[in-house]
């Protein structure tokens, strides 16, 4: 813990969405960076972020029902029809 | 195929104008399943969502005539998608209010118990930290893990699963987002944020338990 650094972990667990959308300023990316190389749990707590993203993203292929053959060829027909 | 990269907006409308049945094919079997997965969000069932996603072909294979290159393609179609399961969703009376973000009540992302509050050379550090997660590689691919973050989803509030889905489920950028839903930057963000937290915290709470079993 850096006597120097008056961002607490408390802060960063708030931050953390806007740092990793890049929508911080140059100077609060900065106090958080000096946090991050002297903090663990903070480092820990980001990694789970991201990978609470990427869990989160393997949803994608699951529960995906492809579309019923007659309804797909219902709409390519209407597609070819739409400009009669 | 006939080597045509519809990856590229250019070429996918002007495919699109001149009515090439592979370019819709294309947009069938890459937006289709997203379509259901967004609308489930604003409808009551799966059913209703899936006539929401048809009902969204139509109308762009209605409005492609008068598409312009100004947004991108999946902007366009998810916000003929959000406008119409949007006014399914008020048909069947289940609506999706966006909070702006001065609406939007304190919702720490992490229990504030876990942070030092006494001592003023200590606050607001950790006092209970995360424990590291177990091997990602095998967590990712359990099942119990993927239906402790659907439960999760499923029980957020209206406007972070929106956000939530279709940002982190489907991968969608911020910008895209934004434009099909008409929110802010902050306000999307603040949304996500709050939706990611709430997720994270579900899976300290899984792998605990499956640490302690």
């Amino acid at each position: 813990m850096s006597a120097a650094s008056t961002y607490v972990c408390r802060q960063f667990v708030e931050d953390v969405t806007a740092y990793l959308e890049g929508a911080l300023t140059d100077d609060l990316v900065d106090l958080i960076d000096l946090h991050l190389a002297d903090c663990p749990h903070c480092r820990e707590y980001l990694d789970q972020m991201r990978r609470t993203i990427a869990i989160t993203h393997a949803l994608d292929e699951t529960d995906v029902e492809s579309m019923p053959s007659e309804v797909r060829e219902r709409l390519m027909r209407a597609f070819g029809d739409d400009r009669e | 195929m006939d080597g045509l990269d519809y990856s590229d907006d250019a070429v996918l409308v002007k495919a699109l104008t001149a009515r090439d049945a592979n370019a819709f094919s294309y947009l069938l079997d890459r937006y289709n399943g997203s379509f259901v997965r967004v609308a489930r969000q604003y409808v009551p069932n799966q059913a209703v969502a899936e006539e929401v996603a048809q009902e969204t072909w139509l109308a762009v294979i209605e409005g492609i005539d008068r598409f312009e290159l100004r947004a991108s393609v999946k902007t366009w179609l998810f916000r003929i998608l959000v406008n119409i399961a949007r006014a399914r969703g008020v048909k069947e009376n289940r609506t999706v209010p966006f909070a702006s973000t001065a609406e939007l009540a304190e919702e720490p992302a992490v229990d504030p118990h876990r942070f030092r509050r006494l001592n003023p050379r200590t606050r607001g550090h950790w006092k209970r930290p995360p424990q590291p997660w177990d091997d990602p590689e095998q967590l990712v691919l359990d099942g119990e893990t993927l239906d402790a973050i659907r439960t999760t989803i499923d029980g957020l509030p209206p406007d972070q699963r929106v956000v939530i889905t279709m940002r982190d489920v489907l991968g969608l950028s911020a910008q895209e987002v934004c434009d099909s839903l008409e929110v802010s930057d902050s306000n999307q963000r603040v949304l996500l944020h709050r939706a990611r937290s709430k997720v994270r915290t579900a899976l300290e709470r899984h792998y605990d338990q499956v640490r302690g079993s």
